[in-house]
């Protein structure tokens, strides 16, 4: 079979896997629902927040943070986790020794996160919209937005997350190394606290980082005008997202490259 | 330089970790179609060996030809040739045992029919089972079952009945006579010397990084390894025991000279087991190579 053909059998293989394992699926899955759900519900005392005139509920605020949480997690934690475990349970050894390449075996990670994530995001999207009420843009521009954020977002994650697997010494220690980088980042992005509450010098070294570039380009296309006031420079600065992102993918891209290993390496 | 006619040729591989050598000069040939048992105590170089000839570690120095590919440069066409049963792993198992087999029948140009491998390693009662909610054992097959669905050519057996009952060991080479009879080359290692002597038409025994012997299974250690021993009690109770190559001759004259039948007669025939201990204890890891005992 080519390279492709089998890729995508991986693919198929891989979203199942992820969604037998009540681990990935709560901690990855359903955790930017279950964040959504307890921001609207702890803050929904504050009644509308916004620039006067553009005021939305407490949700709509946070429902692109929660998308932008979700393409992290469905990335990042997910594959780095992941294949962390992998290799060291011996599953990564067995494909090793298979004619499976390295190329195929790529493809199925990078398409379970395209998968997971994706449906991941329309859960989102719609739960906001039916169960929060959350007002979505009509615009085919912003919408377009979504689409090139929502993918290269996504792309970029799952580069990193490879990348990052090849850090945590052993399987079981994966999830203690990674869930602390995502959480800071999370925290530090926009995502759980409040953006224009963060202190610049802090959304500086946040501007560092991916989440917060994904963040911002989700927040251009759900928050309504006159929220750009409250971001960096007054401005969404969609090219700034476009450029960060790139330069993350490139880094992902040629670490996992260099990084990756069958097996560990000969001592 | 490699013909055709091995399977797998060694020519003093050497493999060495920072100032340790795991494999110190070893040299083999196996042959297409032969099954040849590589034996040795826990950290003698088996593994090191098994895993260079698999392609998974680089050597420091000799000469490798595994299917006349070098496993340094082995691509997938190589691999697609090679059927790798490792020592056990711990992997997830979220899928069921005949979800596992497609999927990785999937890998191979030529695959065996999965439902076929399924029930040659006697597992069709759990092919709809989660390979996680297998017993140890089950798990295993599933390992065995993954090495041979892409029918390949060389077969690597990396103790592969460790934690069987002894029935499912002895239907485990069932199914490796099996393969045996249909021309697969395997490479087996192995703690059990009975398996090696049921199955292995060939064996090389590692102590210390180096091949002590290599030889039939029926010729290993040399003849004097194999000299029958019969042991008796003589009238006042002595243990007595004596090595002869014609044991009928030795009873004979006991059972004459005691006028009777001797008590705890026995004649044995050293074991595969005790020839190898012998060899493996024979030697000094730390011995120089001039040292060596081969026979």
């Amino acid at each position: 079979m080519s390279t492709i053909a089998l890729g995508a059998s991986r693919i198929g293989y891989e979203t199942k896997t992820y969604f037998r394992s009540p681990d990935t699926l709560f901690f990855t899955f359903l955790f930017p629902f279950v964040m959504l759900a307890i921001f609207s519900a702890a803050f929904s005392a504050q009644g509308e927040v916004g620039p006067p005139g553009s005021e939305i509920t407490i949700a709509a605020y946070y429902l692109p943070g929660m998308i932008a949480a979700g393409i992290l997690l469905s990335g990042v934690q997910n594959l780095a986790v992941d294949i962390a475990m992998e290799k060291s349970n011996g599953t990564l050894k067995r494909l090793g020794g298979t004619p499976l390449s390295a190329t195929s075996y790529f493809l199925g990670k990078i398409g379970q996160v395209f998968v997971t994530g994706t449906m991941q995001a329309a859960l989102l999207v719609l739960a906001g919209w039916l169960v929060l009420g959350i007002e979505l843009p009509t615009e085919p521009e912003k919408w377009f937005t979504f689409a090139w954020v929502f993918v290269l977002g996504l792309v970029t994650c799952a580069l990193v997350g490879i990348a990052l697997s090849a850090v945590p010494r052993s399987g079981k220690s994966a999830a203690a190394v990674v869930i602390p980088i995502v959480l800071l980042l999370q925290f530090i992005s926009g995502v759980y606290l409040q953006w224009n509450m963060l202190p610049s010098w802090l959304q500086d070294i946040a501007s560092l980082f991916p989440l917060k570039w994904i963040a911002q380009g989700m927040r251009s296309v759900f928050l309504p005008e006159g929220w750009e006031a409250l971001e960096q420079n007054e401005s969404w600065n969609l090219p700034g997202v476009a450029i960060a992102l790139g330069i993350w993918l490139v880094v992902g891209l040629v670490l996992s490259r260099v990084t990756f290993r069958w097996i560990r390496r000969d001592a | 330089m490699t013909t055709n006619d091995v399977a797998v040729r060694v020519r003093e591989l050497r493999k060495q970790y920072g100032r340790k050598t795991a494999v110190d000069g070893v040299s083999f040939d196996i042959s297409p179609g032969e099954t040849f048992a590589l034996l040795g105590p826990n950290g003698a170089g088996k593994s090191t060996t098994i895993e260079i000839l698999e392609g998974y570690r680089s050597r420091t120095g000799g000469e490798v030809s595994v299917l006349g590919t070098d496993p340094a440069k082995g691509g997938l066409d190589w691999k697609a040739r090679l059927g790798i049963v490792l020592q056990s792993a711990g992997e997830t198992g979220l899928v069921t045992v005949a979800e596992q087999l497609k999927h990785f029948a999937g890998f191979y140009p030529n695959p065996r029919d999965v439902d076929e491998v399924i029930a040659a390693v006697g597992l069709e009662p759990q092919a709809k089972t989660r390979i996680a909610k297998l017993s140890g054992g089950q798990q295993r097959r599933v390992d065995v079952a993954l090495g041979i669905v892409g029918r390949p050519e060389l077969l690597f057996l990396d103790e592969p009945t460790t934690g069987f009952d002894p029935e499912a060991r002895r239907h485990f080479w069932q199914v490796i006579r099996g393969l045996k009879a249909e021309g697969t080359t395997i490479l087996l290692t192995t703690h059990y010397l009975d398996e090696a002597a049921q199955l292995a038409d060939r064996a090389g025994v590692i102590a210390g990084g180096r091949l002590v012997d290599v030889g039939g299974i029926d010729e290993i250690g040399g003849a004097g390894a194999r000299v029958p021993l019969v042991r008796w009690r003589d009238r006042d109770g002595g243990l007595r025991e004596e090595r002869t190559q014609e044991p009928g001759r030795v009873v004979a004259s006991v059972v004459a000279s005691l006028g009777g039948e001797p008590a705890d007669l026995e004649v044995i025939r050293p074991s595969l087991e005790d020839i190898y201990l012998q060899l493996v204890r024979s030697v000094d890891p730390t011995a120089a190579p001039e040292e060596e005992v081969l026979a």
